[in-house]
């Protein structure tokens, strides 16, 4: 299929219905209205149904429902939406229910401001709802990443029974690039036979909860869970890596930030001067495995955010104590440009501060 | 006719419409500049109340640089609140008849339901509406959708579409095929709303491989919205 070009947050929903996604409820906030709007306006041709529900507690707990008949589903917010959401992701998670959640990140905390911002990195990979539970969080960098990955958050939420997260800043969601839909092959995935479909009073009715009365089923509960999340943490890090023959800094950075420290790298590679990226794809499970082996140039990691360093401590926990680990980062709604990514790499190898 | 001349027939006060994400706001500024270029006094007047991000406002500093007046919420240009807080300075150089008036209007029907609030300061005036076009954006790829965009506009605005704009592109993957392939189609367009295509809007390196005779004046744009990372 030719390309076309695309507003972020349409391609997410255009992804989503690809995907097979026919049911989304959702709240209106800024920087992602285009995506409710855009599913109110094409799920109904395709049999599908969107309601804007009264609140963001509203529209996850409507997820919550349909996710638990085993259909395709889908919310999306922004920052101080997703904060709201959070006791439904919960119990979405605690009912090992398949569901995918959009955040579009916005300025925080509180109200904060519609422009964007990284500053939900710990909200998102370090549960902001109650209880021993993850989500899988794609950061995608690109609107075609992000269109790719859509595909894959509703089949890993499938298979794993869990809510699967794909986070953008508000760039990502805003911004305009050619986009193509690939045919993709489908994915094998177990039938869904713990829905609440109706038993036709043929079968032992499946019941969806997240409550559990005696204290040793949910200590299973929660192991079985955390089988789940080792298997997921061993199986779904993804990273992507640039210059990394021999650089001097390591820099990690997600997302749009990562597109704005490459061409800081390619700029500084024009003077002699070598720094590499990595640049998680999926923030949970956190991509150790691309820090287990180093190369010997690196003097440091240099994490950059759209944030105050949410990051710092996951490259902390990685890095186990071989390097030093440095920030540079903007926030509110400031966006760090190429110019101060390369002028803050420059001082940290002595030249002009 | 030396490039841009052309933008001397265009009437004093410019309003630049069309579907979110056609390039309006990239083509205003392009316009704007070309315009300050020659010595005009130009007004640049953001009436964006659609979107929140990529707005022609996020480049004042650099465009008052150049001697233009920047035009937008009566807040002040970086005040990221989607609120339709539009200046009432808009009227100004819609009423001063040295200045060229170069109206940016946010995207679809809905973003030029602003225009309605300033009909009576542009009916009796000498305008023209040109409509951006990109027929890589979903909804205007057809004949159909681009008469439906225009139409719809014209609707809610009540004033008329005098152009079209062939700006179709896929930013920097844009080459000579997008524009020609697109330019049968908005020509068609063209031909059913009899409405004249105006202008060929696209990056330098394009530009320079259009052929000749193709209908509206060729006109190199340079992308300023677009940061060098995206």
């Amino acid at each position: 299929m030719a390309k076309v070009l695309m507003k972020g947050n349409e391609a997410i929903g255009a992804a989503a219905i690809n995907a097979g996604c026919r049911y989304f409820f959702g709240y209106p906030i800024t920087p992602q209205n285009e995506l409710p709007e855009y599913m109110s306006r094409e799920l109904p041709k395709v049999g599908g149904v969107f309601v804007q529900a009264e609140s963001e507690v509203a529209a996850i707990n409507m997820v919550y429902g349909a996710a638990g008949s085993g259909v395709r589903v889908m919310t999306s917010s922004s920052s101080p939406g997703i904060a709201l959401k959070q006791e439904g992701i919960s119990y979405i998670a605690g009912a090992e229910l398949p569901a995918v959640i959009v955040n579009i990140v916005r300025g925080g905390p509180g109200l904060g401001s519609i422009q964007p911002s990284q500053s939900d990195y710990n909200q998102s990979t370090r549960g902001g709802g109650d209880g021993d539970y993850h989500l899988l969080v794609y950061a995608p960098a690109n609107i075609q990443e992000m269109v790719d990955l859509l595909q894959d958050a509703f089949d890993k939420a499938d298979y794993y029974r869990n809510p699967v997260m794909v986070m953008g800043d508000g760039m990502i969601g805003q911004m305009m690039e050619p986009v193509e839909f690939k045919e993709r092959p489908e994915v094998d995935l177990p039938a869904k036979d713990w829905a609440a479909t109706g038993t036709e009073g043929k079968r032992a009715p499946n019941v969806i909860n997240s409550l559990f009365l005696k204290p040793e089923e949910l200590e299973d509960h929660n192991i079985r869970l955390t089988e789940k999340y080792d298997i997921m943490k061993n199986n779904e890090q993804r990273w992507e890596t640039y210059n990394m023959e021999k650089p001097e800094i390591i820099c990690v950075a997600y997302g749009t930030t990562a597109r704005i420290v490459k061409s800081a790298i390619d700029t500084l590679k024009g003077e002699g001067i070598e720094i590499g990226l990595i640049r998680p794809i999926t923030v949970w499970p956190f991509p150790e495995k691309a820090f287990v082996e180093l190369p010997e140039s690196a003097k440091m990691f240099l994490s950059v955010e759209m944030s105050m360093g949410q990051m710092i401590d996951d490259i902390k926990i990685v890095n186990q104590g071989r390097l030093p680990v440095e920030f540079y980062g903007r926030s509110g709604g400031m966006i760090p440009s190429p110019d101060g990514v390369v002028g803050k790499i420059r001082a940290l190898l002595g030249g002009a501060k | 006719m030396n490039k841009g001349e052309i933008m001397l027939n265009d009437r004093r006060i410019r309003i630049i419409i069309g579907h979110y994400g056609s390039g309006k706001t990239e083509f205003s500024v392009n316009y704007a500049l070309k315009l300050a270029e020659m010595g005009f006094k130009v007004a640049l007047s953001d009436l964006d109340i659609v979107n929140p991000y990529f707005r022609s406002r996020e480049k004042a500093a650099f465009l008052e640089g150049k001697g233009i007046r920047v035009i937008s919420s009566s807040l002040g240009h970086n005040f990221s609140l989607d609120l339709p807080a539009i200046s009432s300075e808009i009227v100004g150089p819609i009423q001063d008849p040295d200045s060229q008036v170069i109206l940016d209007v946010g995207g679809n029907s809905v973003g030029a339901k602003v225009l309605a609030k300033f009909y009576e300061e542009i009916i009796d005036k000498e305008y023209d509406m040109l409509c951006v076009v990109n027929t890589n954006r979903a909804e205007t790829q057809t004949v159909e959708g681009i008469m439906y965009h225009v139409r719809a506009i014209e609707a809610v605005s009540q004033l008329k579409v005098t152009g079209l704009i062939n700006n179709t592109h896929l930013l920097r993957e844009t080459t000579l095929e997008t524009v020609l392939e697109a330019q049968e189609i908005i020509k068609e367009a063209s031909q059913k709303l009899s409405i004249p295509i105006k202008y060929i809007s696209t990056i330098e390196s394009v530009a320079k491989m259009l052929p000749e005779g193709l209908e509206g004046e060729i006109f190199p744009i340079t992308m300023y919205m677009r940061d060098v990372w995206m």
